[in-house]
């Protein structure tokens, strides 16, 4: 027995409890803190942006400053609409996806049936580098790429290339994620089948991992939609609509970017981020459906 | 059998494509800032001025990594209690509630929102906010950059710490209870320690991210190209004297903004590992 | 319920009425009244699932870790009602132990024996400190063999030796009643033997209650045993008479390997 009892003292009891019941409440207020924001913001887009939706919206193109200008002056809506941001966005994402989607998907394949390689562990590690490269670099990458070499000019393509090499370490590590989650009694029992390789793939593989596969894709879709830095120096932008990938083309990100700039333009500035926020939550929604799907087991 | 032997190659020569890009991506940005330093040497790296002038054209990149740095760090000093108190609200007091799944779904939104909407929303209301406290005059600078940069890399401080704080047994945390612990003293004797290399190798990835933070940053953060002084003075980051800047650069301009983009990606990809590093390591 | 232990002279506990619901109606625990004799070894036994474990974390309150767990009646140490209490009082006399050992693998040997003061705040001079350590981990009869290495993470310890550890650091704080959960059903024999001596060792200075399964531990070191059935306090009393002969019929049951 060490010298006496340790003493049990009330007052450390009562400042330990104090002091425990202080700082769940910063917890608190500090947890509340961080989510204020994401009301302001979207409580903000919503209300501002509401207004100048119309069905003008999706079909026009956008106006120029001085027809801007005039609508303000006589106190009418200005005229115009973001069609030439939302068929760039759809042209330039269509592209990317062709790119990114087979490839991502093919090479998180590959590292799924060759775990324990250290080459593929090597690949992973790239791939992880490639996902934390700044996307402004890599729209510096397609400008040298693809601006300077290919298309010689500023062009859809090449915001597709910078977009592209954004998704692709996101497809590449859902697609390893979805497949191991297969039973190996799904994969064994195909080869046991005597089926060839490319139809274990295509029959078996992906139909059973279609969810997981299809969370990935949605997910680095929603991420891409809203970036405009690489696209400022690949597709830079254009006023009309356009559907050839080797001219300059608009993109609903860009469009914001040129309402912003120009003090006429303010009200469409809101309808159009509103439009972006709404695009890029329901992908985000609907990939969590996915996964909730998956997780359940229900077909879709 | 054939077939399958072709089906293996398509899918190794695939991979190889990462490499391909990887090293492309490496090369390119090599290659494209030499007339850089070859005109500037290395010191290009720090010399503070920034002058397009023709005729003596000089270009350093010192006020930029400084722009960069220092709206990075402070942002996660910023969003450190903040994620730090997320995670132990979602992962540890509010564990498995109905509030704890609502929190974490909007820290997830904020994840979501593009750069250029958070850039708009600081410039129309987080900026007229910090005037009208007198803090600043335009309200453009370090102080409000930081801020927005905090808001956006909180999901990313968060969600790892959370899932590495969740993780720690219950077995621990009971035997810390038995012995008469506090809540407090069971996150901090028991969670923490045991959680520690997951928490700070997230708040690293959330610095990564923060580095190459491009939009939001260059609507608030002012635009003059020198080493800010003041919490409240103007400046730019290397992402966004590229984006100012790059659309109608050429010559000696574009090289040194695309050696401004090597170092960018020199120090983000540098960030980055040391923080999957502490990950694998400790896990 | 046949209980030949209430009202006996000076209990450490007194448990009136106690019951336990997980969920509203769905009792873990039913009605227990019983005392625990001072300074020997209580053994609660038991088929799977009959509420034995949840019994004894009633004692220091660990329920209330878990808010959807509901407590009625009382339990009073050495007459003062454990509700009236802090948690913290409370916990600081008595220790636990549990079925996996559990020492904080973030802290070394030494820390680990001590980390009952060193969660409490309780700063301690550095003699006390030693003292408190090698005492502990005598007591447990762990001190030769790690008294080289009290710097070092528990981590390469056996089980056995990772369990006398776990023991140590709920002894450290001198407790008077020291609950063990199943503390032996994770470890090989020849460590659970050494446990059980150590216990046997232990109840001179410390009352012990111990969950056990299995019923010939019960019967080679408990002094008094609880016999429980879905909930139910089925039977208490002095072990050797119980063994020997059981006054109920599921009782019987049980020790004689009909069901359980």
């Amino acid at each position: 027995m060490i010298s006496g009892k340790v003493q049990v003292d009330i007052n450390n009891i009562m400042g330990r409890k104090k002091k425990n019941i202080f700082f769940l409440g910063i917890v608190i207020a500090l947890s509340v803190i961080t989510v204020i924001p994401i009301i302001l913001i979207l409580g903000q887009i919503i209300i501002k942006g509401i207004g100048q939706i119309n069905f003008n919206f999706f079909v026009q193109t956008s106006p120029d400053s001085l027809q801007a200008m005039t609508a303000i002056a006589n106190n009418q809506t200005i005229p115009g609409g973001i069609a030439n941001g939302i068929t760039g966005t759809l042209l330039i994402v269509i592209v990317s996806c062709m790119m990114a989607i087979p490839l991502g998907i093919m090479i998180g394949i590959y590292l799924y049936e060759n775990q324990a390689r250290k080459y593929s562990n090597f690949i992973r590690n790239i791939t992880e580098i490639l996902q934390g490269v700044p996307s402004i670099v890599l729209g510096i990458i397609s400008y040298l790429w693809i601006v300077k070499n290919i298309t010689h000019g500023f062009s859809a393509f090449a915001g597709s290339v910078s977009l592209a090499i954004m998704m692709l370490p996101l497809i590449i590590r859902s697609t390893e994620e979805t497949m191991k989650m297969i039973p190996n009694e799904i994969r064994e029992a195909a080869f046991a089948m005597g089926a060839p390789y490319h139809k274990v793939i295509f029959r078996v593989l992906i139909p059973s991992g279609f969810s997981g596969l299809s969370t990935g894709i949605l997910l680095s879709i929603s991420r891409i939609l809203g970036e405009t830095a690489p696209l400022m120096m690949t597709a830079l932008g254009s006023s009309v609509i356009n559907y050839n990938i080797s001219l300059p083309t608009s993109a609903v990100p860009l469009l914001i970017w040129e309402f912003y700039n120009d003090p006429n333009m303010i009200s469409l500035v809101w309808s159009s981020a509103l439009f972006l926020m709404l695009l890029v939550l329901s992908l985000n929604l609907l990939s969590g459906r996915l996964t909730a799907n998956q997780k359940t087991g229900r077909k879709r | 059998m054939n077939s399958d032997k072709l089906t293996k190659t398509i899918l190794f020569t695939a991979s190889l494509l990462v490499l391909i890009i990887s090293a492309g991506i490496g090369f390119s940005l090599l290659e494209g800032s030499m007339p850089a330093f070859k005109e500037f040497g290395l010191k290009f790296i720090i010399t503070n001025e920034w002058n397009p002038r023709e005729g003596s054209e000089v270009y350093g990149a010192l006020p930029f990594i400084a722009g960069t740095l220092i709206t990075s760090i402070l942002a996660l000093i910023i969003c450190l209690p903040l994620a730090f108190s997320t995670s132990l609200f979602i992962a540890e007091y509010f564990r498995n509630t109905r509030v704890s799944n609502i929190l974490s779904s909007m820290v997830d939104l904020l994840a979501g929102i593009p750069s250029i909407i958070y850039g708009l929303w600081g410039f129309y209301t987080l900026r007229p906010f910090i005037i009208s406290l007198g803090l600043s005059d335009q309200g453009f600078g370090i102080f409000t950059s930081s801020l927005i940069l905090a808001i956006m890399i909180i999901p990313f401080a968060t969600s790892l710490s959370t899932e590495i704080i969740s993780m720690v047994p219950d077995e621990l945390k009971e035997a810390a209870y038995s012995l008469g612990a506090t809540r407090l003293e069971v996150i901090f004797y028991v969670i923490v320690p045991n959680a520690r290399s997951g928490i700070i190798a997230s708040y690293i990835l959330a610095l990564g991210r923060a580095l190459g933070e491009t939009m939001a940053v260059t609507m608030l953060i002012g635009n003059s190209n020198v080493i800010p002084t003041g919490l409240f003075s103007t400046g730019n980051t290397m992402a966004s004297i590229i984006a100012n800047q790059f659309g109608e650069a050429s010559g000696l301009k574009l090289s040194a903004l695309i050696a401004i983009g090597l170092l960018l990606f020199v120090i983000t990809g540098i960030i980055n590992s040391i923080g999957k590093f502490i990950i694998r390591k400790f896990s | 319920m046949t209980n030949n232990l209430i009202n006996i002279d000076n209990p450490v506990f007194k448990v009136r009425d106690l019951s336990i619901a997980y969920e509203a109606g769905k009792f873990a625990v039913k009605d227990i009244n019983a005392d625990v004799e001072r300074k020997t070894i209580t053994a609660i036994m038991g088929p799977s699932g009959c509420g034995k474990s949840t019994l004894l974390r009633a004692f220091n309150r660990m329920h209330e870790l878990y808010p959807n767990i509901k407590t009625k009646g009382s339990i009073l140490l050495n007459d003062r009602d454990i509700h009236e209490m802090s948690t913290i009082e409370l916990r600081r006399k008595i220790g636990m132990v549990f079925q996996r050992p559990n020492p904080f693998p973030t802290m070394n040997i030494y820390d680990n024996v001590i980390a009952g003061y060193k969660l409490n705040g309780i700063r301690l001079k550095r003699d006390e400190r030693d003292s408190i350590v090698e005492k502990a981990l005598k007591d447990v009869t762990l001190w030769e063999e790690v008294k080289d290495s009290l710097l070092k993470k528990g981590t390469f310890l056996s089980g056995g030796q990772q369990q006398r550890l776990c023991i140590a650091r709920a002894i450290s704080f001198n407790p008077e009643v020291l609950l063990l959960d199943e503390p032996t059903s994770a470890l090989d024999p020849v460590s659970t033997a050494g446990i059980e001596d150590l216990l046997v060792n232990l109840k001179k200075e410390y009352t012990i209650m111990l969950v056990t399964h299995n019923m010939s531990q019960a019967a080679r070191i408990s002094d008094n045993s609880m016999f429980m059935y879905i909930g139910e306090l089925v039977e208490y009393g002095k072990t050797d008479a119980m063994f020997t002969n059981p006054s109920d019929p599921r009782t019987e049951g049980y020790l004689t390997g009909k069901f359980g």
